[in-house]
């Protein structure tokens, strides 16, 4: 729908009557816009501005010093030269990877399911929606215990019976440590130096840290409702008509999800993937209560990092260019998916 | 019932694929439902356990007595807070959907030069990490006077809340034809008539969204009710469910029941207001 | 409506208590038919009394970090100590879980910054205390309440040292818990035919322990996910390695932390995590506690904190404890304080409540409920629980050393550093990196 043409454009020649009052209201709009432009001006911007500041200043203890740094960007040296904010940044990136694929994969897949019109359909969709009400804080301690290897789903396994069964069949026991493995796979570290030799400052080992995988899970549990439902609103607008037509031509059901009713969903992927990204890059309440920062930094986020590092060490400066990076990551995110916004509306 | 498989020719033999891929169908989902109720079995079955025998090698099991394990004391604990919580969220909640309804509508319909950059510059308020800006919202809010104030963290609600109503509402508004508000404009309606008589009642769809989005988030904040509001008596309930825990000891079973208790108000939303949501998201307002 | 001199003296109680407005003092005085320089006198109250600054009400903020089931009653009973003695303050009880880097500190932070204080809060004694509050200004010295209560003979002198800069003191304890706890199963020993003394080397731990790995017991429980375990669990090791004057000196910055007493205790801090429950990472210090209460471990590692468990799991007679081993002679002083706010908004509340917990009665009442002893050593022993009595004897005799894990003997910036450093080392058991990390930290 082209909208993008102004709406005070359009108006008649013929109306002159009415001109004048027209004219008048060109600038109802923006006034009516400027409480909340001056409110976001001042609790974002102005913020944000106060941030950056407070990230190249000397404010490194409790004692408020607003003084430049010299040299101005030392603060983002330090940062930057922290293993353990390496690690953070590999774990964002790993993170919002793995919990972005889960929760619109599984979105995805229970919108399907429950689009066949099944029994008790309304009662799943709030099974699988409700997760999204529940605060991170507690939530994480029940995810905690749940991939504690010692007493959680390792020991329903055991209950239930599946690790006799499978030592009957001759395998081990499946006993994975979870969130207790400090293990990095898949390292590239050796890879990208090869090709980038300068990454050879990098400390951290670049992989998938094990130990961030169940915190995907628990992440994608409670967010995916939020993502079934924006499939289920998607799969709704495509009309019977353009499915029953495939249908007769002999596509099989799986055909038509993948070739026509999938690509069909695409906006709505995209608008998925950036509202659930910007909560990746932020993440903080969640694996603040479930891990921590987990064994060797394996769950650590820059939210963490943030936090310790403001009101644990009360190095302001640090975690002020903490945030400010995180904002920056964000931007990349986000600042694309934006410019989309303002083309297609 | 208007499944695919209903308008197809139903030879026998495709009936009985047809209800082998419902049970299949069944089973699946209630597989899934099995794993989405994990975590409740966990927080419920040992929130009603006693603390003197739970442990978390026993957590799958059941509570050995029906004493209400935790409940008693985290009820005693939130319910002083339950109260603060709806006085916050509910007009944080409406006044956020309202400023977005007009801020999407004029977003949408009175375009002037620069509003595309000015939208934008909006939503990305939406991104800001919070952490790092607690120290400046607090001081902004004292020159103000709203710090400490329960209004004041409605206020912080509303602010915050501005890029994504907006965002909704704005989308939501531009499936509304053009037409319509020409339509009304020559019959001399103003940019507030037109609201007021077009856009309103259209817009309970989009509404609803926003409603139930801002709710959830601000009945499940925590950072801005433990720092903007001091006075523990005007606290949400998030601040007294997270001191359940405590520093030097901790009773998870009084945990685990807080986190039922806290949670009930909005899985009420989410229960009777779930459908809606669904349709409200159909109606276009999260597209784009 | 009540009549007569019942009514007066109501409405002087309501005008006490600042809960009424100007005009309700007014009209209630005007319908008892009180006389003009009577209502002028309590219209002079009434409105001190909405200012705070009364003579005999008011309010007073007390921010804390006790909130849980098992401290909120210790807590009242302070409360409880101060309204008997003035009944009129109402208490503002604001508490936030989570000490020392926390949600609580970033609520006092943010406050304290936004220029908002409290009437009094929540510290650790020694860095915590100056570095973070007293240093910026925002504490006020309560140097004459420690003269005229005579709190200087009562306590002992190590640790009036830890609230006390250039002569003035600046903060009261309430409570001392003791962070060098070792907490063991007694029937697990037993079993394994492990006999524990008074005290414990850390040659006769690893004696223990590679006996008990034998049984496959797991020797040592740790729980890691909270942060401060694998610095406090490194903390005292490093003073059963060294001993407290080294170990003083490593906070004076007389001895390096890259020296080799340091190094050795890197060495048996990383046997000692060589040893402990597989899925440490994903428990908190009291599920490392509850692993020895069910037998699954022999030894726990904990702040005497740990001794409200096994009160509240009901296993105190199968529990045992010696100091942390090594570190027999020294008491790692964990303590709690309470600040006099710079500008407090209820400055003489704040006063009267800091003079009240320092008082034998509110010490006696609320060290039992908080499982910590008095910092007072005057007090009625008898009250006490065996384990604390032992404590109480210790704190009287033994050498007082701070601790860095609870942010008594170094910056904040040093302990947060010193919480990453042991974080990583619990993985890769680095001597060299930890070392290095460390000697970063201390010259930062």
């Amino acid at each position: 729908m082209a909208t993008a043409t102004p709406v005070t454009r359009e108006i008649a020649p013929a109306e002159v009557r009415r001109a004048g009052r027209w004219s008048l209201e060109r600038f109802a709009a923006p006034g009516l816009l400027s409480p909340s432009i001056i409110a976001i001006f001042v609790f974002v911007y102005g913020f944000i501005g106060y941030t950056l500041w407070v990230s190249v200043s000397n404010w490194g203890t409790n004692r408020r010093d607003l003084s430049l740094r010299q040299p101005l960007l030392g603060t983002y040296e330090d940062l930057f030269g922290q293993t353990r904010f390496q690690i953070d940044l590999r774990n964002t990136f790993v993170f919002t990877v793995i919990f972005l694929t889960l929760s619109v994969g599984s979105g995805l897949f229970l919108a399907i399911l429950l689009d066949r019109h099944v029994f008790g359909s309304g009662f799943f969709r709030s099974v699988f929606l409700f997760p999204y009400a529940l605060s991170f804080i507690t939530t994480g301690v029940a995810w905690r215990w749940i991939f504690n290897p010692e007493t959680g789903i390792n020991l329903l396994l055991d209950q239930l019976g599946v690790n006799a069964l499978l030592e009957r069949l001759g395998a081990g026991p499946l006993k994975p440590g979870w969130i207790t493995d400090p293990s990095v796979v898949w390292q590239v570290n050796g890879a990208l130096e090869r090709v980038l030799p300068f990454t050879s400052a990098i400390n951290a080992k670049l992989g998938i840290p094990v130990a961030m995988i169940p915190v995907c899970i628990a992440a994608a549990w409670q967010l995916s409702g939020f993502a079934m439902a924006m499939y289920l609103a998607g799969l709704g607008s495509i009309s019977h008509e353009l499915r029953e037509a495939a249908q007769l031509d002999g596509a099989s059901a799986w055909r038509t999800y993948r070739d026509i009713i999938i690509p069909l969903l695409k906006p709505i992927t995209i608008s998925i993937l950036v509202i659930l990204g910007h909560v990746s890059l932020k993440i903080f309440d969640l694996i603040f209560a479930m891990t921590g920062k987990g064994p060797g930094f394996a769950t650590d986020v820059p939210g963490i990092f943030v936090f310790d590092k403001m009101f644990g060490a009360q190095q302001y400066n640090l975690g002020a260019a903490a945030s400010i990076v995180m904002l920056l990551l964000v931007s990349i995110v986000v600042v694309p998916y934006l410019i989309r916004q303002l083309k297609v509306l | 019932m208007a499944s695919v498989a209903a308008h197809l020719p139903a030879t026998p033999h495709r009936r009985r694929k047809i209800r082998l891929g419902r049970i299949v169908l069944m089973a699946v989902l209630l597989l899934a439902m099995a794993f989405y109720l994990m975590p409740v079995y966990v927080m419920l079955m040992n929130g009603l356990k006693d603390k003197s025998y739970m442990t978390l090698h026993d957590m799958w099991k059941l509570p050995r007595d029906l004493s209400g394990g935790g409940f008693g004391y985290a009820w005693d604990a939130l319910r002083p807070n339950l109260g603060n919580s709806f006085k916050m969220a509910i007009p944080a909640t409406v006044i956020s959907a309202i400023i977005g309804a007009i801020n999407g509508y004029l977003f949408s319909k009175w375009k002037f030069r620069g509003s595309d950059v000015i939208f934008i510059l909006i939503l990305f308020g939406m991104f800001i990490p919070y952490q790092s800006i607690l120290i400046p919202l607090i001081e902004t809010l004292q020159e103000i006077g709203l710090y400490g104030k329960w209004y004041g963290l409605v206020a912080v609600h509303v602010i915050y809340g501005i890029p994504v109503t907006s965002l909704v509402f704005r989308n939501y508004f531009s499936n509304v034809p053009n037409e319509l508000v020409e339509a009304a404009r020559i019959d001399g309606a103003g940019i507030i008539g037109i609201f007021r008589q077009i856009m309103l009642p259209l817009s309970a769809p989009a509404f609803v969204v926003v409603g139930i989005f801002q709710f959830t988030n601000i009945w499940n904040d925590f950072l801005f009710g433990v720092t903007v509001v001091f006075d523990p008596r005007n606290q949400p309930i998030t601040v007294a469910l997270n001191n359940l825990s405590g520093t030097n000891s901790v009773d998870w079973t009084v945990v685990m029941a807080g986190a039922v208790v806290a949670a009930l108000p909005t899985l009420v939303v989410y229960i009777l207001l779930g459908r809606f949501f669904i349709r409200g998201l159909l109606a276009g307002s999260m597209k784009g | 409506m009540k009549n007569g001199p019942e009514a007066v003296n109501s409405l002087v109680m309501d005008v006490l208590h600042g809960r009424l407005s100007r005009r309700d003092v007014m009209k209630r005085a005007a319908a008892i038919g009180l006389s003009a320089s009577t209502i002028g006198m309590l219209m002079r109250i009434s409105e001190a009394a909405a200012q705070g600054t009364p003579a005999a009400g008011g309010s007073l903020e007390v921010f804390s970090w006790w909130t849980s089931p098992g401290e909120a009653p210790a807590l009242q009973a302070l409360f409880d100590a101060f309204l008997a003695q003035y009944p009129g303050v109402e208490i503002i009880n604001a508490a936030v879980a989570g000490g020392g880097g926390g949600a609580a500190q970033a609520v006092l932070q943010t406050r304290l910054q936004g220029n908002n204080p409290p009437d009094s809060w929540q510290s650790h004694p020694g860095h915590e205390l100056f570095d973070q509050y007293v240093d910026a200004g925002y504490c006020e010295p309560i140097t004459d309440l420690y003269t005229s209560e005579g709190w200087t003979d009562v306590m002992p002198a190590g640790l009036v040292e830890q609230v006390t800069r250039d002569g003035e003191q600046y903060a009261i304890a309430v409570g001392v818990h003791r962070g060098n706890g070792f907490w063991y199963n007694k029937q697990v020993l037993a079993d394994a035919g492990i006999e524990v003394g008074e005290t414990m080397t850390i040659d006769e731990f690893m004696q223990a322990a590679e006996t008990l790995q034998g049984r496959g017991i797991t020797p040592l429980a740790l729980g890691s996910k909270d942060a401060f375990v694998a610095a406090q669990t490194f903390e005292n090791t490093l003073l059963g390695v060294v001993g407290p004057e080294n170990y003083n000196k490593l906070f004076a910055g007389e001895l390096s932390w890259d020296d080799d007493s340091v190094k050795e205790a890197m060495q048996v801090t990383a046997r000692m995590f060589e040893m402990v429950n597989s899925d440490h990472s994903a428990l908190t210090w009291d599920g490392a506690v509850d692993l020895v209460i069910q037998g699954k471990a022999a030894f726990n590692s904990m702040g005497d904190w740990a001794y409200g468990e096994f009160v509240a799991k009901n296993v105190v007679d199968n529990i045992g404890w010696v100091s942390h081993p090594g570190t027999a002679g020294s008491f790692v002083l964990v303590v709690d304080c309470f600040t006099l706010a710079q500008g407090a908004p209820n400055a003489e509340n704040a006063r009267n409540w800091l003079r009240v917990i320092g008082t034998k009665e509110a010490q006696e009442a609320f060290n039992p409920l908080k499982g910590s002893i008095p910092a007072r050593t005057d007090v009625d022993q008898s009250i006490f629980s065996a384990y604390h009595q032992w404590s109480m004897n210790s704190f009287a005799n033994d050498m007082l050393v701070p601790s860095v894990a609870h942010g008594q003997a170094a910056s904040p910036q040093f302990k947060q550093a010193m919480y990453d450093a042991a974080a990583a080392f619990l993985v890769d058991k680095d001597v060299e990196t930890f070392a290095l990390m460390l000697v970063d930290a201390a010259g930062a």
